[in-house]
C-alpha cells in the first residue's frame, strides 16, 4: 500500500468510468484539482499528475453501512484507524460505525468521541448511536441530542430489540428526526441458543440450530411497526428467502424500507461449516444455499438494496476456540469486492452496474449522504478497481487489527487499486 | 490390519470396513478378558492421555481399564470447562499435554467439533470419547460388537432408538454405525428431542413406541437428562413414561423379544423399568464388558500393536 497526498492537479486517465447515480458507463477522465472533481469525460491535462486507469473501473467511494471499529472499549480488535486502513483497501472512503463498543455509544457526549476522534481518521465515519440505553432495550437514548452530534441512524446491533411496543416508540422518535432504524432482526426465543442455522448440517455436526424463522418473522414485525409509524426501517444483514420476501412484499406497500446483505451471506453457505470453522461462526449465521440463492435474487430485483460488510474484528484467542465459545463475526472490509464481484457478478451474472450501486449511491442514500459525487465541485470520493483480476486473499491483504477472516486462502475475483477520499491516493 | 483414518471421530463417513475390522478384533479381547492374566503387551511402551473436560464414569474406566489391559501407560486430565473459561484456553492446556510427548488422547469434551479442533493442535492420535451432541463412536461401536454378539450379524437388523435423539451424540453414533452397517434404524422420543432433517440421515421417526417395539429386533434406550424438562423439552416424568418409558408391561404386550440396550447411566423407573433393566431381554451388562474390549480393538488398531497370540 502506498499513501500520497494529491496533487493540485490529479488526473484519472482512460478508465472506465461507471456513474452509479446517472447509470452512464464510458471510457474517459476525470480531473480532480485541489481535492474536488473539476471534469468528468475527455481531458486533455499536460500539468496534472496522470494516473493511468486503463483497463480499471473508476467510480464513487464505496460506502459501507455496517462497520465495527470496536472504539472505544477494545481497541486492541480495532480503532477507528485501523479500520480506516482496513476500509481504504477495500475501497471504502464512507463507513458507519456501529455503537455496540464498551461503553456503548448512547448519549450525545459518546457520539462526539467518536465523531471528533474519526475527524482525523483517513475516511468519513459516521456514528450510529444505540436505540436505547446500554442496548438493553428498555429506555430510549437520546437521539435528538446523538443526531446533534453526528449520528445517523439508530441500532441496538447485536441485540435485537424484542419489546415490540418499544421498538415503536424507537421507530416513532426516530423517525421524527428523519433518522433510519436499524434493528438486529432475530427473534432470541427462536434462535435460543443457536450457534448456526438450523438444518441438516446443525444435526450432523451436534450443534444447536437458529431457524430462518428467527429472522424472518423479527423483519416482518419490524417492517409492519415501520409502516405503523411512517418512520424509515433499514433491515441489517438479511440472510434468509423469507426476510427478503417480507421485505419485498412491504416495498409494494411503503417506501421507507431498505436492506442489506453482507458478502459472507453471498459467499458461503451452512456447508462450509463442516469442520466447525469458527471463522464463519456470526450472527445471523450463514444459511443454507436455498437462502443465499434469494438474497442474490433480491439484489437483482432491488429488494435488497445494499451491501455492507458487518466488518467483526475479533482477537486470534477469540476465535481460536471451541465453537461454543467462539466470538460471533468475522472482518470483511478488504476482501468485500472481490468476493461480491465473483459470486454476483462472475457467477451469476448480475450486472456490474447493479454491484456497483450497491456499494455506492444506494447506501448513501439510505443515510441521506450527497450521492452526486461525479458533479463539478464535488469533494473527491472514488475507488478504482480491476473487475477482472483474479486474486488469493491473504494475510498480506489485511490491514484491520484483527485477521479473522474466512477469505484467507480463497481466489477472489475484482481487487482494489486505488481509493481517494479527503485529498489523498491509496494505491494497492 | 490398519484403519484407514489416523484417527477416530466420529461414525460419520467411517468405512464399513473398518468398523467391521474393529468389531471382529474386539471379539478377540473379549477372550482375552476371560483369560486369568487379562494383560497382553500389546501397547508396551505407548502413552495415552484421557482427556476429560467433562465428567464421566464408565466411559472413563472403560478407556483407562483397556488401556492397562494393553500394557500402554496412561494419564488423566480432568479439567471442568468452567476453570478453562476462566483462564486457560482449550489451545493452551492441550498443547502443554503434547509437549510431554505423547502417543495418542482420547478426549471428552463437552463441545462439539472439540476433537477436530484437538488433531490440528497435537500430533497424537485423537480418539473421541463423546463430543457434546454431536458423536460418541466408541459408543456406538460397543453397541455393534453388542449387536453382533447377539445376533450374529448387523445387516439387515432392526434397530429402535428411544428418548433424547437431539441432546444425544449416542444417537448420532448409532445411526451413522448401523446405516453403514445395513441395519435399519428408527427413532422414537417425544417431537421435542428429536432433531430437524434428521430423517434426511436415512433414519425413520416413528412417536408411536409400541409400534417401533412391535418393528424393531433391539431398542437402544437413552438416559433422559432430567434438566431438560425446565426448558419445556417434555412437560413431566410420569408422561414421558407413559409415553416412551420402556416397562414389563409394554414389552409383555408383544409377542416378541425385543433386546433392550442401554447406554448407562439409567434413570431407573424413568425411561426404563428395573424389571427390564435386570430382565433377560436386556444385554446392558454385555454392552459394558464390550466396552473394554471395543475401546482395547480401537487402541490396538490405531497404535499400531503388534500382533499377540
Amino acid at each position: 500500500m502506498k499513501t500520497k497526498k494529491l496533487a493540485k492537479r490529479t488526473l484519472f486517465k482512460g478508465g472506465t468510468v461507471l456513474d452509479p447515480v446517472k447509470e452512464k458507463e464510458f471510457i474517459g477522465d476525470i480531473l480532480v484539482v485541489n481535492g474536488k472533481i473539476a471534469a468528468v469525460g475527455k481531458e486533455n491535462v499536460d500539468d496534472a499528475d496522470v494516473i493511468d486507469c486503463k483497463g480499471l473501473v473508476v467510480t464513487h467511494g464505496f460506502c459501507d453501512l455496517h462497520v465495527h471499529f470496536r472504539e472505544p472499549g477494545r481497541e486492541d480488535k480495532e480503532t477507528l484507524e485501523t479500520g480506516s486502513r482496513a476500509a481504504l483497501a477495500g475501497g471504502f472512503t464512507r463507513v458507519c460505525a456501529m455503537p455496540n463498543t464498551n461503553p456503548p455509544i448512547d448519549s450525545p457526549e459518546s457520539v462526539r468521541f467518536v465523531a471528533e476522534k474519526s475527524r482525523n481518521c483517513p475516511i468519513h465515519i459516521h456514528p450510529i448511536g444505540a436505540a436505547t440505553k446500554g442496548q438493553k432495550g428498555e429506555e430510549l437514548t437520546e437521539m435528538a441530542g446523538m443526531a446533534d452530534e453526528g449520528a445517523v441512524a439508530f441500532s441496538d446491533d447485536g441485540q435485537p430489540i424484542m419489546n415490540g411496543g418499544v421498538m415503536r416508540r424507537i421507530l416513532e422518535y426516530a423517525g421524527m428526526l428523519g433518522k433510519p432504524v436499524i434493528n438486529h432482526a432475530e427473534d432470541d426465543g427462536l434462535r435460543n441458543d443457536g450457534l448456526m442455522n438450523e438444518g441438516l448440517m446443525s444435526t450432523r455436526l451436534g450443534l444447536p440450530g437458529n431457524p430462518t424463522q428467527a429472522e424472518a418473522i423479527m423483519v416482518h414485525r419490524d417492517l409492519e411497526i415501520a409502516k405503523l409509524t411512517g418512520a424509515k426501517l433499514h433491515v441489517p444483514h438479511i440472510s434468509t428467502a423469507s426476510a427478503t420476501h417480507h421485505v419485498a412484499e412491504m416495498k409494494q406497500r411503503y417506501d421507507k424500507v431498505t436492506a442489506e446483505a453482507t458478502p459472507h451471506h453471498l459467499y458461503f453457505t451452512d456447508d462450509d461449516l463442516s469442520e466447525y470453522d469458527t471463522h464463519l461462526k456470526v450472527a445471523p449465521p450463514i444459511r443454507g444455499n436455498a437462502d443465499r440463492k434469494a438474497l442474490i435474487n433480491g439484489l437483482k430485483n432491488g429488494t435488497i438494496d445494499c451491501i455492507a460488510t458487518d466488518h467483526a474484528p475479533h482477537t486470534i484467542e477469540d476465535k481460536e476456540s471451541t465453537f461454543d465459545l467462539a466470538a460471533f463475526g468475522m472482518i470483511g472490509l478488504e476482501s468485500c469486492l472481490g468476493a461480491v464481484l465473483k459470486i454476483l457478478v462472475q457467477e451469476e451474472g448480475v450486472n456490474l452496474f447493479t454491484v456497483v450501486k450497491a456499494l455506492t449511491v444506494n447506501p448513501r442514500k439510505i443515510i441521506g449522504f450527497e450521492t452526486n459525487l461525479f458533479t463539478e465541485k464535488a469533494v473527491a470520493e472514488l475507488t478504482i478497481f480491476n473487475p477482472h483480476e483474479n486474486w488469493d486473499f491473504s494475510r498480506d491483504n489485511i490491514y484491520s487489527k484483527s485477521i479473522n477472516s474466512p477469505y484467507i486462502g480463497k481466489s477472489l475475483t475484482g481487487k482494489v487499486k486505488y481509493t481517494i477520499v479527503k485529498g489523498h491516493l491509496y494505491s494497492y | 490390519m490398519s484403519l484407514k483414518n489416523r484417527h477416530l471421530l466420529g461414525l460419520e463417513g467411517y468405512p464399513g470396513e473398518d468398523i467391521q475390522t474393529i468389531i471382529d478384533t474386539a471379539f478377540t479381547f473379549r477372550e482375552v478378558l476371560d483369560r486369568p492374566i487379562k494383560k497382553v503387551p500389546s501397547l508396551q511402551g505407548k502413552t495415552i492421555v484421557n482427556l476429560f473436560f467433562e465428567n464421566s464414569t464408565r466411559t472413563r474406566i472403560s478407556f483407562e481399564l483397556a488401556q492397562k489391559r494393553l500394557s500402554a501407560d496412561t494419564v488423566n486430565f480432568s479439567a471442568s470447562t468452567s476453570s478453562l473459561k476462566k483462564g486457560e484456553s482449550f489451545k493452551d492446556t492441550v498443547q502443554n499435554i503434547e509437549a510431554m510427548k505423547i502417543d495418542a488422547c482420547v478426549m471428552r469434551h463437552p463441545t462439539p467439533g472439540a476433537p477436530l479442533r484437538l488433531t490440528e493442535y497435537v500430533d497424537a492420535i485423537v480418539i473421541n470419547a463423546g463430543d457434546g451432541t454431536h458423536e460418541h463412536p466408541t459408543q456406538a461401536i460397543l453397541d455393534m460388537t453388542s449387536l453382533q454378539a447377539k445376533f450374529g450379524y448387523l445387516k439387515g437388523l432392526k434397530i429402535g432408538i428411544i428418548g433424547d435423539i437431539s441432546h444425544s451424540r449416542v444417537a448420532l453414533s448409532n445411526i451413522h454405525g448401523l446405516l453403514t452397517m445395513g441395519a435399519e434404524v428408527t427413532l422414537c422420543g417425544p417431537a421435542t428431542l428429536i432433531p430437524p432433517y434428521i430423517e434426511e440421515l436415512g433414519v425413520s421417526v416413528n412417536f408411536d413406541l409400541d409400534e417401533v417395539i412391535e418393528w424393531a429386533d433391539a431398542l437402544n434406550v437413552l438416559r433422559i437428562q432430567m434438566e431438560r424438562m425446565g426448558v419445556n423439552l417434555f412437560p413431566s416424568i410420569r408422561e414421558y413414561r407413559s409415553k416412551f418409558g420402556i416397562t414389563t408391561e409394554r414389552l409383555a404386550k408383544h409377542k416378541k423379544e425385543v433386546v433392550i440396550m442401554h447406554p448407562g447411566p439409567m434413570n431407573r423407573g424413568v425411561e426404563i423399568e428395573s424389571a427390564v433393566a435386570d430382565g433377560d431381554q436386556a444385554i446392558i451388562l454385555d454392552q459394558v464388558l464390550n466396552g473394554v474390549a471395543s475401546r482395547m480393538a480401537i487402541l490396538y488398531l490405531l497404535l499400531g500393536g503388534k500382533a499377540e497370540s
